[in-house]
């Protein structure tokens, strides 16, 4: 069957199988930021957007984006790589192989909530799952980011 | 993950109904659940076209699309207002936010998981399920019902001043939970739901004229019955509920 979206800001026309995930159909189109993981839909690896809403890769048919955009790693590369450093900057990653989905939704947070609470950086980040780093260096280096413009995150969205 | 013949986007429940009645086809909600089954699908039926993902409120009712995701009802003012935050306390546990912008509504009460806060919580409010040919019947009796081929369309919640609370307790944040409990009151008339048994979710209703909330919690839940698996003993289960809904009683103004 045949898809049309838009990829990256890219519009695309491709053929898939009926039962093709989001995950593999990406990957084919040289996004390979994308990771499979647990592909039981609970680490969070395989995070892209859907019309601008993190949603898991390995659990969404690519059917379900014809006519939507996906954005993946690569089309947001700029901010990745900013948010990156902050990430470097506390050594919040040792492998690595998590980070892709974490920043995907790290930048989806940052979209959707304003001044979260840390609270709300734990629940919005629940279903991004580390085995490395223990989550600290990464909390702490999401404050940071979300702290670069000035003011502190206090969770006024409540 | 399963693997399918084809894929339909339908234009109408009609035809959805239709690709239905074949054995081998099925409707893919979210595909959360769904994807951790194996074999051989016929036709993979996707609802996303109907425009059933709104969440609709009039003066009597919500009406919830089957495709709606758990994020919205999580996020919806209105049920927020008039439930005081039961949807987004019964939903906000499971994963993280990437999982509950896929899973569907729809998905979750069809399939009446024994894990399932979605069904838990909405037992405990007035919810009845829209079938396609089935017509509206309560959520409670759509539990108990044996799995059809008909569709389901929409989740009405009816507004009728009914204060709710939600609790459940996972040995493991992100995880199934070991209890869900659901407790919802109108006067002094208490609608109690208990899920993740490990059965699935039932409800019961108690009068609790007189009752303090320590003797409403001890009935109620020796109302349920109570299975052990990895999770959790049965006893185990028995005396969190009855934890559980003492709390929620209270915190639902039930005098100690």
């Amino acid at each position: 069957m045949e898809i049309n979206l838009i990829l990256n800001g890219k519009k695309i026309k491709a053929q898939i199988r009926p039962d093709e995930l989001l995950l593999d159909f990406v990957r084919a189109q040289g996004c390979w930021s994308v990771k499979r993981g647990c592909e039981t839909a609970n680490c969070g690896l395989c995070t892209v957007w859907l019309d601008g809403k993190p949603v898991l890769s390995c659990s969404t048919l690519a059917a379900r984006a014809d006519g939507r955009t996906v954005t993946t790693l690569e089309g947001v590369a700029a901010e990745a790589e900013a948010f990156g450093s902050y990430l470097a900057e506390e050594g919040a990653e040792q492998c690595g192989f998590c980070s892709p989905g974490l920043i995907m939704n790290v930048l989806a947070m940052e979209r959707e909530l304003s001044n979260p609470s840390e609270e709300e950086i734990k629940e919005y980040l629940a279903g991004n799952l580390c085995r490395c780093t223990g989550y600290m260096g990464q909390l702490r280096a999401i404050r940071n980011y979300l702290n670069r413009k000035g003011g502190e995150t206090n969770g006024e969205n409540r | 993950m399963f693997s399918a013949r084809e894929y339909v986007k339908v234009n109408s429940l009609e035809e959805a109904w239709e690709l239905n009645q074949k054995r081998a086809n099925v409707i893919a909600g979210g595909m959360m659940w769904l994807k951790m089954g194996n074999g051989q699908k016929g036709t993979i039926i996707d609802l996303s076209g109907l425009g059933l993902d709104q969440i609709e409120e009039s003066e009597e009712e919500f009406s919830v699309g089957c495709m709606c995701t758990l994020r919205q009802i999580e996020l919806d003012p209105g049920l927020e207002r008039e439930f005081g935050g039961v949807f987004r306390e019964s939903v906000r546990h499971i994963v993280g936010v990437q999982f509950r912008n896929g899973a569907t509504v729809g998905g979750s009460v069809y399939g009446r998981y024994g894990f399932s806060d979605v069904l838990t919580c909405l037992l405990a409010l007035d919810t009845y399920v829209e079938l396609y040919k089935g017509g509206r019947i309560p959520l409670g009796e759509f539990a108990r019902m044996p799995y059809t081929r008909d569709v389901v369309v929409k989740i009405i919640v009816k507004k009728d001043k009914r204060q709710a609370a939600y609790a459940s307790q996972r040995n493991t944040k992100t995880d199934f939970p070991v209890i869900a409990c659901a407790v919802s009151r109108k006067a002094d008339s208490w609608r109690i739901a208990v899920g993740a048994r490990p059965e699935k979710a039932e409800y019961i209703c108690l009068d609790g004229t007189g009752k303090t909330a320590e003797e409403l919690a001890r009935e109620a839940a020796a109302c349920f019955s109570y299975g052990s698996n990895l999770r959790g003993s049965a006893e185990y289960r028995a005396h969190l509920a009855e934890v559980y809904i003492r709390r929620l009683a209270k915190e639902l103004g039930k005098e100690a």
